[in-house]
């Protein structure tokens, strides 16, 4: 029997000539990933292990980015920890202030992620390096204990669903916007335990910011990982990027797949998921009702790159944001920082009424840089509208693609980037 | 191995990471303050209305959501004994079984079981009983090798047995 793209991969780490769903295997790990949040836990379970320190200092990545630069005593004091670890053990890709970014925007960029890779990570949107062809999944903290001491972790290999994405889509059709819309259709579960391995002719019209983005938000179907084919356009992303050479694996003409959704890319409109989960869509042309916003986040690891903050600074370009509206741009790594400086978009956010943060994932979880208050609502480019998630339990976050954020934030109420003259 | 026995919490679809230790205490990773807050956004009477042993149930996909350990590290240093489920979000499965939580899906009880039934459940062959409606289910086994994590009472002492 044929193997899906992430079964190849796993068993090739974990020694095997093949795998199949529900079997049990030890991987080795290409990197195991942490953040100021999760990595303290795991430090501290790594503690109570009886082993010399990490298995290799060079496949350990620690990115401070959650509450970063600290925003209380607290948080600083977690940050010490893992700074101090990270001195101790001579870790390699530790990522201070000044060189860090929001952890899953920066590791492709460094050239840490390659196709063919396994990698684990203390938070949950590890599933983003799906993008380069690696089978990479979100795990705890004791799972990255484990994983920085041994070098392995166990999996269950996981069955798949293909999607298959058909045409070109329309011009304000984003990756988000894609996800948005398959996380509608098959639910914040439908991808539970599984892989998400995307195919089709559709993906050459994607960028890599748009395949990042898709790969990002497996977990909010419930996804262990989200994968894409390795395509010109990837390798040329890896090789502009990182010394590694990847591997390219693809899945066999025969996997067997729990089931295959088509989807016509030309058919999708810009999405917006309502309160309070990600499952909760709406295109954009059926919402009839104008819902006002005190709130518009432009950011994180699911919208914090280049092609983002382009495209909400040409829809701001020469335009104001609406009265009373607080608009918060956070690009994604200090070099999509400088980039945006460089292309005069920074100067765009800031003429337009907007602010621009140094990276963090601060308002995605609200843990600062943009909490809200009591029935407050958000129009945010970020994953997770849950309960409570950006402030207080009675505010509400539509999520949504950059442009209309962007579009939402200069109308002072959701809009599409249509509705923008 | 040993038997959870208590009153239920019920809770339903989805119930997220967030909601079971909201982010504004991420700033701590100490399992008694994380405690404190548990379930606060979701259920602010939680804390008022359980007792230690008591038995948390919830329908499909529970633990979704973020990575955070500390969910079902506060679920667990506030005294419940095992969480039953008609499924769990796989990263809070990995997690709960990684750090000692019992936890156990089961779609029949999950259904069955309401908010202040007593139910028991032993842990070697899964059979969870509810002693006020009087039924039984039969639990979701775990797989040899998890059960042996789980034995060594969480991964590390699995490793350091290893």
């Amino acid at each position: 029997m044929g193997m899906t793209m992430t079964q190849k991969i796993l068993a090739a780490h974990a020694g095997l000539e093949s795998v199949v769903a529900g079997q049990l295997i030890e991987a080795d790990l290409d990197l195991v990933l942490g953040n100021d949040i999760t990595s303290p836990v795991a430090i501290h379970e790594m503690d109570k292990m009886k082993v010399d320190g990490v298995f290799n200092k060079d496949k350990i990545a620690l990115v401070p980015d959650h509450f970063v630069p600290n925003k209380d005593i607290k948080s600083a004091e977690h940050c010490k920890c893992v700074r101090e670890f990270a001195l101790k053990n001579n870790i390699t890709n530790y990522f201070e202030v000044g060189q860090m970014g929001i952890e899953h925007a920066l590791l492709p960029e460094k050239g840490l992620t390659v196709a063919g890779d396994v990698i684990i990570g203390a938070d949950s949107h590890t599933c983003t390096y799906g993008a380069v062809g690696a089978f990479s999944t979100g795990v705890g903290s004791t799972d990255m204990a484990a994983g920085m001491a041994t070098g392995k972790a166990w999996f269950k290999v996981p069955s798949a669903i293909k999607f298959v994405l058909k045409n070109k889509p329309a011009k304000w059709v984003s990756g988000k916007d894609i996800i948005l819309h398959i996380i509608g259709m098959i639910g914040v579960d439908g991808a539970l335990y599984k892989s998400m391995e995307f195919t089709g002719d559709g993906i050459a019209y994607l960028s890599m910011d748009d395949r990042f983005t898709i790969a990002n938000m497996a977990i909010e179907a419930g996804g262990k990982n989200g994968i894409f084919p390795v395509d010109e356009l990837c390798l040329k992303y890896i090789s502009e990027h990182s010394d590694r050479k990847p591997v390219v694996y693809e899945a066999d003409p025969d996997a067997e797949y729990d089931e295959v959704i088509e989807i016509d890319l030309s058919s999708l409109e810009p999405t917006v998921a309502f309160p309070h989960l990600p499952e909760n869509t709406r295109t954009i042309s059926d919402i009839k009702e104008e819902i006002k916003i005190d709130q518009v986040v432009i950011g994180s690891c699911t919208n914090g790159r280049m092609d983002d903050l382009r495209t909400a600074a040409a829809l701001l370009k020469g335009r104001h944001v609406a009265k009373g509206m607080r608009l918060i741009v956070i690009p994604g790594t200090q070099k999509i920082y400088l980039d945006a400086i460089e292309e005069g978009l920074v100067r765009t956010f800031i003429e337009a009424g907007g602010i621009v943060s140094t990276p963090t994932c601060g308002p995605c979880l609200g843990g600062y840089m943009g909490v809200l208050a009591e029935n407050e609502r958000c129009v945010s480019t970020t994953n997770r509208n849950f309960i409570g998630r950006m402030g207080h339990i009675t505010s509400e976050i539509y999520l949504a693609s950059p442009a209309v954020a962007a579009a939402s934030a200069i109308k002072g109420y959701i809009a599409g980037p249509d509705s923008i003259e | 191995m040993k038997e959870a026995h208590g009153t239920v919490i019920k809770y339903g679809d989805n119930v997220d990471t967030d909601v079971i230790i909201p982010a504004r205490y991420l700033n701590s990773s100490d399992p008694a303050e994380l405690a404190t807050h548990c379930m606060e956004d979701l259920d602010k009477d939680f804390l008022k209305r359980m007792k230690p042993g008591d038995i948390m149930v919830a329908t499909k996909n529970f633990g979704c959501g973020s990575s955070r350990e500390h969910a079902p590290i506060a679920i667990k240093a506030c005294g419940i004994s095992c969480v039953i489920a008609e499924t769990f979000a796989r990263i809070f499965y990995r997690n709960a079984i990684n750090i000692g939580l019992p936890i156990i899906e089961c779609p029949e009880a999950a259904a069955g079981i309401d908010d202040g039934d007593e139910v028991s459940v032993d842990f070697d062959s899964g059979i969870i009983t509810n002693v006020t409606k009087n039924v039984t289910y039969k639990g979701q086994p775990f797989p040899k090798f998890m059960q042996k994590i789980i034995d060594s009472e969480g991964l590390v002492n699995y490793i350091n047995n290893k």
